[in-house]
């Protein structure tokens, strides 16, 4: 099956283990970071503007003081001289980009609700609560502007005065002649879609606990972070602390999906905190305070052209994205709508392709990476736009995915890109096979002939998506701020056991597992025998940590690269013990033969370690480091079907079944990759029928807490069913490729589709997300009067 | 303050509150059974779940002065001489948790619904979860876990 993978699928590699990590979760023994205390601890309450748009006329912070828990009051202008630069934001995509200076605590203005404006530290949680009600701050509110459209407007009011408009950046990506492929198209298509604004909602509160050693000048911060490395390197700067007296550790972190990707103002005011005190510093957010302050996903206006000739064969792709970036730029606010911006032509193959992306400022609480950034939205326009042709030129969207696939690999898209290997004919195939496609079909005829007011909808999504971030060079030339590789260092030590540090910062993606499960496979040891160890930039300085499905693609292929260099000098050893040539030693997993006898790797790791008798030359430990910097993204694709009933008296939608078929690669461990599916789709599914964070006109979150917002639970989704086919990607020696965001990338697309194909019969062409009952049955009501 | 006499795990406590604390605060901050977590404040997520003789109840929407004579088991009770509860073990065969952080929850939600029904229907058990927010799993494992430990 993995032609090109190197590794030997089903023994190690492939089998669905039990994970390793599950025992002290299940029971209560996480090291959670607000569990962490020592003696001495103050707790931070920060005070926040209760206005979208306001000038901070004054703040007094003497009533705080005067209560008896409280140790320290600050407002904005009282830390100036904390900071060292600006909170970072490491992807500006243009040389003009508008980057404002990006303070923990506002001086001058209020820019979201939320946005902080003075903070206090008390002896104990409760007491920083109450001395946050006791600051006096008086606001000059500010007329407020939310819809990114309209602030691009003339007259809108300024988020960022300096700037002299709200337009962050425009980036462009042309390829081909698209003018002319639109104007010999046949057909064209013209749509305008919403994308609804998410609230993460990692199940963890963000929090960050800091214990300084003043005399050393040295902090270490426990932070519910996915990238303790890239926090160490940015937190130095904005602090002015050096990196080698910064120590990150992310302990067990409870979810990211993309918000604990970032350095916040908060990690940043902790630290300046326990400077100031010499103390050791807490900060836990309440949710409602997350809502207002962690970042949030999605939110795009996508305008998206098609070019086609009247079979159904497209030739050209012209998109236009308005994008609000909110108040501020966090870590990589502006490159998300980048992450989708060469994927808008899909798994299809297209000669032209244009693609222009406006980020904008707002007042409302900052974007950035939310599971999937960027190629959720651009899958969304793209198989929303191929059904809308669908219909236009009277196929089944079957047929025309079929027409446009892909289908020679490598494949230089129109964009620019190669993508390394897919078969997206297969998953559909099974797709169609799984979901009984032809059948349902049938059912939905025979129920729009009797009448039957529960419609039958059926919704396709075939993707391919990019992820793996990313080989450095590419980064660099895109103007992201970091590379894109990944260390990995396996240590065998002298009692048989094994050590991996990976620079990977796993938070429910089971990392301990899969990882041994790798190394077990190439160096014979079993899968207990192994410990890996992660997130602390102190026992892994080397690593650029977890996001954008990059972990496997680029951690676990630095392992299996570190494993062979293990290998390699095990075998000079193995040769010296067994008196034979290294050419004449066979490794075996974990077994090295001689002409005259064997030795284990065990074996050799202690002889290593006594050092007593070594080949010349050769130095004492048996230890590896491997840094891999990946040739190129990681290329997942496939298909869903989603079947949804929506019943058009009441304009609810059930989804009646969900048939996933992906093609991540060689997988390491079947249970954890459907796991990151079932999560993905979770998430997809939500942003389609339940999930959107609404401001009102004056910038107030309206969806300011979980009993506004609603994450689905247990009884709003549907049994998932999962189905593979597998193409090993040739651009690693494992065949991987990235997993983490398929799910979320494929569903909101299936979805949507089949809501809008239940109701075209009716009429209906469009309904924004979250499909809600009410704006399905308007959708409804408005083509009918 | 108040004094307050609870039983955490059956182990008796006597304890000087301020009214206003809320019983999560208490198993966390004073007992240090930070096994028991908090995921929100509007009573919505279940991360904080426990037992309070028997049922399931948020500790976050409960003062820790109403727990009072009350016996409550939390997810470190929940393991019997180091063999962890037969749903603990279903929750790890069926890949029911990814980050962990709700599982305490699920699982103490999980153990009062099959005190209440031995033998729910996959419906019954989706019903009984609604209270319980996941972000990683979708839910379909956690309900699976459950449904194998039914009779």
């Amino acid at each position: 099956m993995s032609a090109s993978s190197e590794v030997e699928v089903g023994r190690i590699v492939g089998a669905p283990i039990d994970r390793k990590e599950d025992q002290k979760l299940l029971q209560g023994q996480a090291q959670w970071v607000d569990n962490m205390h020592v003696p001495g601890t103050v707790y931070l309450g920060i005070v926040r503007s209760p206005y979208a748009h306001a000038r901070i006329a004054s703040v007094n912070v003497a009533p705080a003081l005067a209560h008896a828990e409280v140790v320290g009051a600050w407002s904005g202008a009282d830390l100036e001289d904390e900071w060292a630069g600006s909170l970072p934001c490491a992807w500006l995509p243009t040389e003009d980009t508008n980057a404002p200076t990006h303070r923990p605590v506002s001086v001058d203005k209020a820019r979201h609700a939320g946005d902080a404006v003075a903070v206090v530290a008390a002896l104990t949680r409760g007491a920083a609560e109450d001395a946050v009600e006791l600051v006096e701050v008086e606001y000059d509110p500010l007329p407020a502007v939310v819809d990114p459209e309209a602030a691009l407007a003339d007259g809108a009011p300024l988020v960022h005065d300096e700037f002299g408009t709200n337009e962050c950046y425009t980036w462009k990506l042309e390829a081909g002649d698209v003018e002319q492929l639109f104007a010999d198209a046949d057909v064209t298509v013209t749509e305008r879609y919403r994308q609804n604004r998410l609230i993460p909602n990692a199940i963890e509160p963000r929090s960050v606990f800091v214990t300084p050693i003043p005399a050393a000048g040295e902090y270490t911060m426990w932070s519910t972070t996915q990238v303790p490395h890239i926090a160490r390197v940015t937190l130095s700067g904005v602090m002015g602390i050096p990196e080698s007296k910064l120590r990150v550790i992310a302990p067990d972190v409870g979810g990211g999906f993309g918000s604990k990707l970032n350095v916040y103002a908060e990690e940043a005011l902790a630290l300046a905190i326990a400077r100031r005190l010499g103390r050791p510093v807490k900060w836990t957010e309440t949710r409602s305070e997350g809502y207002l302050t962690t970042i949030h996903g999605r939110e795009q206006i996508q305008e998206i052209e098609l070019a086609a000739s009247s079979d159904g064969t497209i030739t050209a792709v012209r998109v236009k994205l308005t994008v609000p970036m909110g108040a501020y730029l966090q870590l990589v606010s502006p490159g998300i709508p980048l992450l989708g911006a060469w994927i808008y032509g899909g798994a299809y193959d297209v000669k032209g392709y244009s693609f222009e992306c406006v980020g904008v400022f707002t007042n409302t609480t900052p974007t950035d990476a939310y599971r999937g950034a960027g190629r959720p939205e651009a899958t969304y326009a793209i198989e929303r736009a191929v059904d809308a042709l669908a219909r236009k030129v009277g196929k089944d969207p079957v047929d025309v995915r079929r027409l446009n696939f892909i289908r020679e690999f490598p494949n230089t898209i129109a964009s620019g890109l190669t993508i390394d290997s897919g078969d997206y004919d297969a998953s559909l195939q099974m797709a169609l096979e799984q979901s009984g496609y032809e059948s349902v079909r049938q059912e939905q005829a025979e129920r729009r002939a009797a009448g039957d007011p529960k419609r039958l909808g059926i919704g396709l999504a075939t993707y391919v998506e990019m992820c793996g971030l990313a080989p450095s060079n590419v980064l660099g030339a895109i103007r992201y701020g970091a590379g894109g590789w990944d260390a990995a260092t396996i240590r065998c030590l002298p009692t048989g056991t094994v050590q991996v540090l990976t620079g990977t910062s796993p938070h429910g993606q089971g990392h301990e597992t899969s990882w041994s499960q790798i190394v077990a496979d190439r160096l014979g040891y079993d899968v207990d025998e192994i410990e890996v160890l992660h997130g602390d930039t102190a026992v892994v300085p080397l690593g650029m940590d977890t996001y954008g499905s990059r972990s496997l693609a680029v951690g676990g292929v630095a392992l299996y690269h570190a494993a062979e260099r293990i290998v390699e000098k095990a075998t000079r050893i193995a040769a010296h013990m067994l008196e034979a040539d290294a050419g004449q030693v066979e490794h075996v997993r974990g077994t090295f033969h001689g002409p005259e006898g064997s030795v284990t790797l065990k074996e050799i790791a202690l002889a290593a370690w006594t050092a007593h008798n070594l080949p010349a030359g050769v130095e004492p430990g048996l230890e590896a480091t491997y840094v891999y910097d990946p040739p190129n993204f990681s290329w997942p694709g496939g298909a869903h079907v989603a079947v949804v009933e929506v019943d058009t008296e009441t304009g609810e939608v059930e989804i009646v079944r969900y048939v996933a078929v992906d093609d991540v690669g060689t997988v390491i461990n079947p249970t954890i990759v459907d796991g990151q599916v079932q999560g993905g789709l979770a998430q997809g599914i939500a942003q389609a029928l339940y999930e959107e964070a609404v401001y009102d006109d004056d910038g107030n979150l309206l969806t300011s807490n979980m009993l506004t917002y609603l994450v689905p639970s247990a009884a709003e989704l549907p049994r998932f069913e999962l189905h593979r086919t597998e193409t090993p990607s040739p651009t690693n020696p494992l065949g991987v490729k990235g997993v983490g965001e398929t799910g979320a990338i494929a569903s909101p697309a299936a979805v949507m589709n089949a809501v809008v194909d239940a109701l075209a019969a009716d009429g209906v062409a469009d309904i924004d997300m979250p499909a809600t009952p009410e704006r399905v049955w308007r959708a409804l009501e408005e083509v009918q009067s | 303050m108040t004094s307050v006499s609870l039983t955490v795990n059956d182990v008796p406590y006597e304890l000087e509150l301020e009214p206003r604390e809320l019983l999560v605060y208490v198993l966390r901050d004073r007992l240090g059974l930070t096994g028991t977590v908090v995921g929100c404040d509007t009573s919505s997520c279940g991360s904080c779940t426990v037992l309070l003789d028997g049922e399931s109840v948020k500790s976050c929407t409960l003062l820790g002065v109403q727990a009072d004579r009350h016996a409550v088991t939390t997810i470190e009770g929940m393991a019997e001489d180091g063999v962890m509860h037969e749903l603990q073990e279903s929750f790890h065969t069926h890949h029911a948790l990814q980050c962990g952080y709700c599982t305490s929850g699920m699982v103490l939600a999980a153990a009062s619904l099959l005190e209440e029904n031995p033998s729910p229907s996959e419906d019954e058990i989706r019903h009984a979860l609604e209270g319980n927010i996941c972000r990683c799993t979708g839910y379909q494992n956690i309900v699976d876990a459950i449904a194998a430990v039914a009779r």
